[in-house]
């Protein structure tokens, strides 16, 4: 019964949606204000029945209604609730749904906060997000109910893919979704200016602060992804330039270039016809990604929903929407204006360079993950982009910018002064090379990249402080005032640093690993033992466990130095004894920012287990660094200018 | 198709750095290094995007060791690559090469770096002319030319 509700629910949002957007558009024409209040009245409601019909879906696979056919096909009643609550968005219609309850969430956030935007835009935005809500809730409903029954439900189901049975990933998922079609709000805004033809300050006032929650969100999402890789797929790495991963990674470099050029299009009134580009990419990559990732186009070791056939649909709705915004675009962009001038030096110069350099890097990695396809497509010829080929293009792209970014937040507006920004960042060069010389002279084997890479996360780091000093005028002014300054700098200032800097420890941390990992693996009988780095790993013993829905061999490893005792670590080898499948569970020792990260495998003749173990330095580092970029995206989004609607108010009562 | 599928999915289930596997190892680390390198480029093709230094596969396993059996009769890396690409193709090797038909691939991103710049030098030149010829900028021409021309002036 409650399925059944659900499934209504989801018929009713579509109607609603539609709804949604005939009223708004209907309250333009007419410029009647009831009219578009109805329509954010439906936006609401839209999202209350996508939310029932999620609830639905997540009652069901709580209590193990295997009647429900994506319960049979993806739950299992041994599964612990985590995974069950989970595996409500690990299959293919319910990560659809998903995606609906951001769409029509965003929506109703809109319609809800909108108070301040001139009304023609507004109602052009719930409008606009109204027909991206009903095109993917028509074909959520039409073509991947979540909620379809079973003529025969099975006694038990066929559970979920236990590598996806994982805390990180459990919550993965929402944050990545949240972030992707954050950006539909953006691209709303777009699509709602092109149709107004205005751009200004308080239109780009609007787009930052939803740019920031999604860029924020995607930063996360990412994070966690990336983590779960690392330790789960257990082989150390944590990016592996993978289709799934690059359709991520796309809208988040996007996200990050509009984050830039919306600051010009606000303070300078410059760029406006490429932020709305860019508005309108952000989303554009976003069903990019979902396409790429549901229609399974691109082989990838992180495909697990996948589905060729709705593939195409999806393909469809990809083509229709992005088409019609960029159509959109050639038409009306002309009629935007180029907007305030600057000098060759100036901040806005360097925000330029930062987004050719940013969309130069998207190019490549999407060049980079559809190029397979291209080249099969014309020559039949098949071939593989795998890292090398981003090692050689997207790091120098990205070393480019790296370099410059300390100087950009220096600069003045309109007319910068290039020998003051060196003089004021020639301590942060330094503390740069010296970060550089003491990898060179303390760490070994010596590499070459590897010192200039530990240099260039030390010139961020420094580089942000660097701007803080200056904001503050430490050490110049009077103590009293310096504090007074960095009391009141604005939180959007904070933010910002705060991403610098977490850009700079995950430089450090990415290269520091790569770089200089130590890789071990040796057949162990128990209690042998093997070294990595300068850790001895022994193997204890190791004794049969058995999980809520798993068998599994865990070791005990004991890790000494120097015959002390470091830690112990106990991974698992486990097999899922619904589906088959083994799976290595990872035993990780937290060493500072380091890891130990041991890894036990199958048993060989002779009562010996294959066990590898890495040092992993500064690991922690990788992770840490954008969680810090995403609190800054936070702290930036909490600042009172961006508060939606306060500095209008403020300029008014001025 | 459907086999490179079911293997496909096989193979994605237990994904460890398999390379390292000791009893596949070479005796001498300097050729075993150069083995694991070479491992890196090559693709493991029956699975999900992974390397022969990562796969597990049976099929990651027998490329090893044409590998290792290679550089252990000191076969250089180009001569390694060769064999393999003649073998499966171009599918094989993970760093797409330099050829024609990869010109937009390896192309692409630098040029649109070049083609951003200039764009971004076209507008700062423009914008310069059109600064020029704000009207305090034409008044102070106006006066410029006007404080020289009597000297180019003939008459006395």
């Amino acid at each position: 019964m409650i399925a059944e509700a659900g499934a209504f629910a989801l018929i009713l949002a579509l109607a609603l949606s539609i709804a949604q957007v005939l009223l708004s558009v209907a309250g333009r024409v007419r410029r009647s204000a009831p009219l578009a209040g109805a329509g954010e009245g439906a936006a609401l409601a839209a999202f209350l029945a996508v939310a029932a019909a999620f609830a639905a879906l997540m009652h069901a696979f709580v209590v193990s209604d295997f009647s429900v056919e994506n319960v049979a096909a993806n739950s299992h009643s041994a599964k612990p609730l985590l995974y069950r609550v989970a595996g409500t968005w690990g299959s293919h219609e319910g990560s659809m749904l998903l995606w609906c309850l951001a769409l029509t969430g965003f929506g109703a956030a809109v319609a809800g906060l909108g108070r301040d935007l001139p009304r023609g835009l507004r109602a052009m935005t719930v409008a606009t997000q109204g027909l991206l809500g009903t095109v993917f809730l028509a074909y959520t409903v039409f073509a991947s109910n979540p909620l379809a029954r079973l003529l025969t439900p099975p006694a038990e189901g066929r559970s979920l893919n236990p590598l996806l049975q994982d805390p990180a990933l459990a919550v993965h998922p929402p944050f990545l979704y949240a972030g992707y079609v954050g950006m539909s709000v953006v691209f709303s805004l777009a699509v709602a200016a092109l149709v107004e033809g205005r751009i200004d300050a308080a239109w780009s006032r609007w787009v930052r602060p939803w740019t920031l929650a999604a860029w924020s969100m995607l930063t996360v999402g990412i994070t966690l992804g990336a983590f779960w890789a690392y330790y789960e797929l257990g082989w150390g790495g944590w990016w592996f330039w993978d289709p799934v991963e690059n359709a991520s990674f796309m809208p988040w470099l996007i996200a990050t270039a509009l984050l830039h050029s919306a600051v010009v299009t606000e303070k300078r009134g410059a760029l406006a016809g490429w932020t709305v580009f860019l508005a309108l990419a952000a989303f554009t990559f976003s069903m990019l990604g979902a396409f790429l990732v549901r229609s399974g186009v691109l082989t990838s070791v992180h495909a697990f929903a996948v589905d060729p056939t709705r593939g195409v649909l999806l393909l469809i709705i990809l083509a229709v929407t992005a088409g019609l915004g960029f159509s959109l675009f050639a038409w009306r962009a002309p009629t935007l204006g180029q907007g305030g001038m600057f000098a060759p030096v100036s901040r806005e110069s360097a925000l330029v360079l930062n987004n050719i350099l940013l969309a130069a890097a998207t190019a490549t990695v999407l060049l980079g993950t559809l190029y397979p396809l291209i080249r099969e497509a014309m020559s039949g010829e098949a071939i593989s982009v795998g890292p090398p080929y981003f090692n050689l293009t997207f790091t120098p792209l990205m070393a480019a910018l790296l370099i410059l970014l300390p100087a950009g937040p220096l600069l003045a507006w309109k007319r910068g002064d290039a020998k003051g920004v060196v003089q004021r960042l020639w301590i942060a060069a330094l503390a740069a090379a010296a970060t550089g010389l003491l990898a060179l002279a303390v760490v070994n084997p010596k590499k070459a990249f590897g010192v200039l890479g530990v240099a260039l996360g030390g010139w961020l780091i420094a580089g942000a402080l660097a701007e803080i000093v200056e904001r503050t005028r430490a050490f110049r002014a009077p103590a009293a005032e310096s504090w007074r300054r960095l009391t009141g700098l604005p939180r959007g200032a904070w933010g910002m640093t705060l991403a610098h800097l977490g850009l700079g420890v995950f430089v450090l941390g990415a290269v520091f690993e790569t770089t200089w990992k130590v890789e071990a693996a040796e057949a162990l009988p128990v209690g042998g033992s093997l070294d990595v780095g300068a850790y001895h790993v022994t193997l204890e013993a190791v004794r049969p466990v058995t999980g809520p829905n798993y068998d599994a061999d865990r070791g005990a490893i004991t890790v000494t130095r120097n015959g002390r005792p470091v830690c112990e670590a106990a991974p698992e080898r486990r097999l899922y004894t619904v589906g088959g499948q083994t799976t290595s569970e990872v035993g990780l020792c937290y060493r500072g920012m380091s890891h130990i990260y041991v890894v036990l495998g199958e048993r060989r003749d002779g009562g010996t287990y294959l066990v590898r173990a890495y040092w992993n330095p500064w690991a922690s580092l990788i992770f840490l660094g954008p969680a810090i970029m995403a609190v800054g995206g936070l702290i930036s989004l909490s600042d009172r200018r961006l508060r939606l609607g306060v500095g209008r108010r403020k300029a008014r009562a001025a | 198709m459907r086999l490179r599928l079911i293997l496909a999915a096989l193979a994605g289930m237990a994904c460890v750095a398999a390379a390292s596997d000791p009893a596949e190892r070479l005796p001498d680390p300097a050729q075993e290094a150069q083995a694991r390198e070479i491992f890196r480029d090559v693709r493991c093709l029956v699975c999900q995007n992974e390397s022969i230094d990562d796969s597990e596969a049976e099929l990651a396993r027998d490329l090893r060791q044409i590998v290792r059996e290679q550089v252990k009769a000191g076969k250089s890396e180009t001569q390694i690559k060769a064999f393999l690409t003649d073998r499966y193709g171009e599918f094989v090797l993970l760093t797409p090469r330099f050829s024609a038909g990869n010109l937009a691939l390896w192309g692409v991103p630098f040029l649109v770096v070049a083609a951003g710049v200039a764009l971004l030098f076209v507008r700062l030149r423009k914008r310069t002319l059109d600064a020029e010829l704000t009207p305090l900028e034409a008044e102070r021409l106006r006066r410029l030319d006007e404080r020289e021309t009597p000297r180019h002036d003939p008459a006395k």
